[in-house]
């Protein structure tokens, strides 16, 4: 399951369940839901950041290089980035553990 | 002192969110809510009522805008019947658990099929658990005074909870009663300004209505389901300022002539007066019946249902609502688990009535309390009864 912080208890929940806190959603690593990867064919990638663009879940950064490079704390492996890839340098490859 | 006048139900309860001063008010219109709206339509469009009036394209559309505007800090009211309570369904779970204070006057009627424009409380029965505050008026005086009494419980920071005023379609909606309106001054006395103890404000942002995820869904339940449980405290403390400040007096469970009663009937809005005219009339001819009324539906007044049940043998429960396929009337199935395995526990039977705008009346009250003292001796062979209906 997913890793959360903060688990309390019903009287410490904040009023109405409201977050008050911007971005928090960050602490919800979400990558452990995922039952496959993009793996990056560098030979292929011609940079151009449609990965980065169409991902979801934001979890494309650009690295020194150039190229673009997911975090899989957050990827959930829903495959869009190699969808939309013009150059099919994503591949999809199955979790094995 | 406010004035006392003859006016139609609806119209008073435009009235009183008018002297409550309500900031935004989202509602489309549905037979037999329409008036009430209709005319608070008017009193902000001739500037009266310093207040946004929404015209949304639907009551889905109604309760979205009332969930933001109340969340934004803004004192909330809407009012819809039957159908249109129906299609709200999916945004009225979440007022209650986002701790919005949103005020909302149902005029109950029945719901299709067959289409019904006419009163009973199916509509609101099947919205039953939407963890709203939930009361339910007699007469128009009571209408109005319930909706002022909404706004002062529902946004009570230790509530902070959506409430609902459950009026009879036509037979309180539509009828012209002498009514007190009260003074803007008394009703000023009486509400406080809304101050959230949260609201939306770009400066210090906030996410309302996350998702919760299994490590915190049942948390957040339990959370709204205890605060609703503990408001029951500001509702009385609610109907006792009220009662100082304007001399009407409520309680969660109202009696009459109770006192001794072997039959007591239990009846949940306007036709408890014609169940008080059945009262007088089996009285006269010497029947120990008496009559208890729920006003409180949510949180369910459990000790005050108790001691006005006091030691009455037969309760003879009248719901009007018919939950095809289910044990017996909600009403009914509430008092049953309420009274169960308790020592000294009345007897509790089950009655269906008034439904799509059937009249119940005196005759029909009689013929309950008669089956229900039959089935004290004999047991039915059914846990409810449809009352009124033709056999052939
Ligand atoms: S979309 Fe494909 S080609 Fe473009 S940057 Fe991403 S991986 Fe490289
Ligand atoms: S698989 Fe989906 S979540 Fe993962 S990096 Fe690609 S687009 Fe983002």
């Amino acid at each position: 399951m997913a890793q959360i912080d903060a688990i309390v208890g019903w009287k410490d929940l904040p009023f109405g369940c409201h977050v008050y806190e911007p971005g928090s959603t960050a602490k919800f690593r979400t990558g452990d839901w995922r039952s496959q990867r993009p793996v990056l064919d560098k030979e292929k990638c011609i940079k151009c950041g449609m990965c980065w663009v169409f991902c979801p879940d934001m979890c494309y950064s650009q690295t020194e290089e150039g190229y673009f490079e997911a975090n899989m704390e957050y990827c959930k492996g829903c495959g869009i980035c190699a969808h939309e890839c013009p150059k099919d340098a994503i591949t999809m490859v199955p979790e094995e553990d | 002192m406010g004035k006392r006048v003859g006016i139609e139900v609806s119209i008073a309860i435009a009235d009183a969110v008018k002297l409550a001063r309500a900031d935004v008010i989202a509602a489309y219109p549905i037979t037999p809510q329409t008036h009430i709206v209709e005319h608070l339509s008017e009193i902000v469009a001739n500037g009266e009522l310093d207040a946004e009036f929404i015209t949304v394209e639907s009551e889905h559309a109604a309760m979205s805008c009332c969930c933001g505007s109340s969340a934004a800090g803004a004192r909330t009211y809407t009012a819809t019947s039957s159908q249109g309570l129906a299609l709200m369904s999916e945004i009225l779970y979440h007022p209650g658990p986002m701790r919005l204070p949103i005020v909302m006057t149902v005029a109950n009627r029945a719901l299709a099929a067959p289409i019904s424009i006419w009163n009973d409380h199916q509509d609101i029965m099947a919205q039953r658990d939407i963890g709203w505050i939930q009361t339910f008026a007699e007469n128009g005086q009571e209408a109005v005074d319930l909706t002022l009494h909404a706004f002062r419980v529902a946004e009570d920071r230790k509530v902070s909870l959506p409430m609902i005023v459950n009026i009879d379609g036509f037979t309180l909606s539509h009828v012209i009663e002498p009514i007190v309106i009260p003074d803007q001054e008394e009703v000023d006395a009486y509400l406080p300004a809304f101050k959230p103890r949260v609201r939306l404000d770009v400066k210090k942002p906030v996410t309302m209505g996350p998702v919760g995820i299994p490590e915190v869904y049942t948390e957040a339940k339990m959370a709204h389901n205890e605060a609703i449980k503990a408001s029951k405290r500001v509702i009385l403390q609610g109907w006792k300022e009220f009662a100082e400040i304007f001399g009407r007096e409520y309680n969660p469970v109202e009696t009459y002539r109770s006192e001794d009663a072997e039959v007591l009937l239990v009846t949940m809005g306007s036709i408890s007066e014609t169940a008080m005219s059945a009262v007088d009339a089996m009285r006269d001819k010497g029947a120990s019946v008496g009559l208890v009324r729920i006003r409180l539906w949510r949180p369910f007044p459990g000790p005050e249902f108790r001691k006005a049940a006091g030691k009455a043998s037969v309760l003879a429960v009248i719901d009007r609502c018919l939950p095809p396929g289910a044990v017996c009337g909600p009403v009914g199935a509430e008092l049953r688990s309420l009274f169960y395995k308790m020592p000294g526990a009345p007897k509790i039977f089950s009655f269906v009535a008034g439904l799509g705008g059937r009249d119940v009346t005196v005759e029909r009250f009689e013929e309950i309390v008669d089956k229900a003292r039959a089935y004290a001796k004999k047991r039915p062979t059914e846990l409810y009864e449809v009352i009124g209906v033709r056999e052939i």
